[in-house]
């Protein structure tokens, strides 16, 4: 009844290829912006930013770059967690080895890092596909895992093999370190989320998306009519593990403050991630803030269920939170395997009629 | 059509003694013909005659190992097929290589992707939109939507192509071969599986495609009343091996032909 797009005819492309072309939409997202910058910095507590909202988004960050790879170009990497630990690790040796450089711009090199590894971790991409694709990322994933535990420099030294982000500040504002404050930690990771999700859906809408959407479709028609599909493999790689790497800064920098590479960013982190976006939806930029927020937000609100309303001891908690979130997993795929942005779409498409579906 | 015999000068693409095998079967041995610029050419055979491998030859996506092609006046190096798709061949499949996951604009857009202008749309300026990109894709888009105007698809415009009947994605499939503005358009059995209707429609739209923006056609069509009607030429491979070629009406009295279509007693 209010979700009608009866009337609102397109007279210009421009109309017809805007991201919401439906003006419900993007009053829903308007309002959303403004709860998300006018709102949620005042009213959260220290424990709602930190276990909640900067994780829900770090994880967003990651599950769009694996999204870009996975989702769009068709590609299966399970290198996740170490490209993130890449860009951990390059944020901690660019703001410890510079200290006057901007953090905005530390993050964005950590990225570009992190892209300069995908890149070459990409090459095997055009010989094998699939399922031994996958293997020859879980390459990256231990061997990156090692090198930054071995080789000390990456660690600058430090004996107990943890590396902690020095205090740093943003148009005034500090954001990192022991002083930062949640709220200014949460707007700084907000900014940056909206900005990287805006230009994430950009880029798979126009000629670069397309491409990758070939190559996954139909690799050999792809390359038939013209697609380059090493390049473009490459392509997907360098800019998944660019959002990925900056996914891992923001993780470091944002959220934990302190790590220890190869505990932080295992092999879990890669699974976890992709959970998330196999749950939101393949192919889909809102499925990956879904996702993430699936997986960030239902072990804690199970425990919080478990330990608060049913009075358990926190570790029997813990175990039926294991099966319960386990059989979420699996009632989610049987219900809709195209995953939660698919269900969006199709709540979406039922409100167009209601009340009236004939 | 046929009856009207249109007469061609200038030779677009020479294939020249090709033989093509994939170890001890021999796909296409020696086999020369020539497809004159703006002409339906047809190959036809029984099945495993080698028509589409020799498609798949003039694509670049299998490398003949004797012989040569000539293709607008210079003898063609081995070609990539993204190459081959740059000089100015399109095609489609014998059975439908559509991009299932993307829209029927998407499809017919991907067909522009050599047309595109790579530095207006590179990573970063993709990633901002508004402006060069935006721009770029506009024009597209207009070219695209005239396609889809000749095509007479506009309903199906938004709908993924996975959802389509078999009908629609050929001919969504014809709309991406056309999007790239061929020379030389390669047509895998784009009949195959249609009834009356769809059939009638599709030769409508090589028909017009041929006269009205002068694109040189090759076709594989098993359907004969098809193909004597709408080419101006036809070749005719079997086991391999060149039969016949000539115009329908040559090649529909050839012995060799009659031979291989219905038998012969030994």
């Amino acid at each position: 009844m209010f979700y009608r797009e009866a009337g609102q005819l397109k007279s210009s492309y421009a109309g017809d290829e805007a991201i919401f072309p439906i003006v419900q939409d993007r009053w829903a997202m308007a309002v959303l912006l403004l709860f998300v910058f006018g709102v949620l910095p005042f009213i959260g507590t220290e424990y709602f930013y930190q276990a909640i909202l900067i994780p829900v988004m770090v994880y967003s960050v990651a599950a769009i770059g694996l999204n870009l790879l996975t989702g769009y170009c068709g590609q299966l990497s399970l290198g996740t967690g170490a490209f993130m630990a890449v860009g951990a690790v390059a944020c901690f040796k660019l703001a410890t080895a510079f200290p006057e450089m901007n953090l905005i711009i530390v993050f964005v090199l950590s990225g570009l890092v992190a892209a300069g590894t995908g890149l070459l971790f990409g090459i095997p991409s055009l010989r094998i596909k699939g399922f031994y694709l996958a293997v020859a990322t879980l390459a990256a994933q231990f061997f990156l895992s090692w090198l930054f535990n071995k080789v000390t420099w990456f660690q600058n030294y430090a004996p107990s093999g943890t590396i902690t982000m020095p205090p740093r500040e943003v148009f005034g504002f500090v954001i990192t370190g022991a002083h930062a404050s949640a709220e200014a930690r949460f707007v700084f990771c907000a900014i940056v989320v909206t900005i990287l999700a805006l230009a994430a859906k950009n880029i798979v809408r126009g000629p670069i998306g397309r491409s990758w959407m070939a190559i996954r479709d139909q690799d050999i028609a792809a390359e038939l009519i013209g697609y380059r599909p090493f390049q473009t493999k490459l392509m997907a790689f360098s800019v998944s593990s660019f959002y990925v790497g900056f996914a891992g800064a923001m993780a470091f920098a944002l959220w934990l403050g302190s790590v220890e590479t190869a505990e932080a960013f295992d092999i879990n982190q890669s699974f976890q991630i992709l959970f998330m976006i196999i749950i939101g939806g393949l192919g889909s930029i809102l499925g990956s803030f879904l996702g993430a927020a699936f997986i960030v937000l239902m072990p804690i609100i199970l425990t919080n269920v478990f330990v608060g309303i049913f009075d358990m001891q926190a570790v029997t908690a813990k175990h039926i939170e294991f099966i319960v979130f386990g059989g979420l997993i699996i009632f989610f795929l049987i219900v809709e395997p195209q995953g939660m942005a698919r269900l969006w779409q199709l709540t979406k498409e039922k409100l167009r009629s209601w009340p009236f579906p004939y | 059509m046929s009856a009207q015999e249109r007469v061609f000068n200038e030779t677009l693409l020479s294939v020249e003694n090709i033989s093509l095998s994939f170890g001890a079967v021999k796909a296409i041995s020696d086999v020369s013909f020539d497809i004159k610029k703006g002409e339906i050419r047809a190959i036809i055979g029984p099945n495993g005659a080698g028509k589409t491998s020799m498609l798949n030859c003039i694509n670049g996506f299998y490398h003949p190992q004797l012989g040569q092609m000539v293709y607008k006046g210079a003898v063609r190096k081995q070609m990539k097929p993204h190459e081959t798709a740059a000089n100015g061949v399109a095609r489609t499949f014998q059975n439908v290589a559509l991009f299932r996951g993307m829209t029927t604009l998407d499809n017919i857009m991907t067909g522009r992707n050599l047309k595109i202008n790579k530095w207006k749309t590179w990573l970063l300026a993709a990633a901002i939109f508004v402006g060069p990109t935006r721009d770029e894709e506009r024009v597209h888009r207009a070219f695209v939507e005239e396609i889809i105007k000749f095509l007479e698809i506009e309903a199906i415009r938004k709908t993924p192509v996975g959802r389509l009947p078999y009908g629609l994605q050929k001919r969504v499939e014809l709309g991406r071969a056309l999007a790239a503005e061929p020379e030389l358009l390669l047509l895998d059995e784009p009949m195959a599986g249609m009834n009356l209707e769809e059939k009638q429609d599709m030769c409508r739209f090589i028909l017009d495609v041929n006269d009205e923006f002068g694109t040189t056609i090759a076709l594989i069509e098993h359907d004969m009343g098809v193909v004597m009607d709408i080419s101006d030429r036809v070749v005719v491979l079997d086991h391999g091996s060149k039969i016949a070629d000539g115009t329908p009406d040559e090649v529909k009295k050839n012995q060799d032909v009659i031979d291989a279509y219905l038998g012969v007693p030994h």
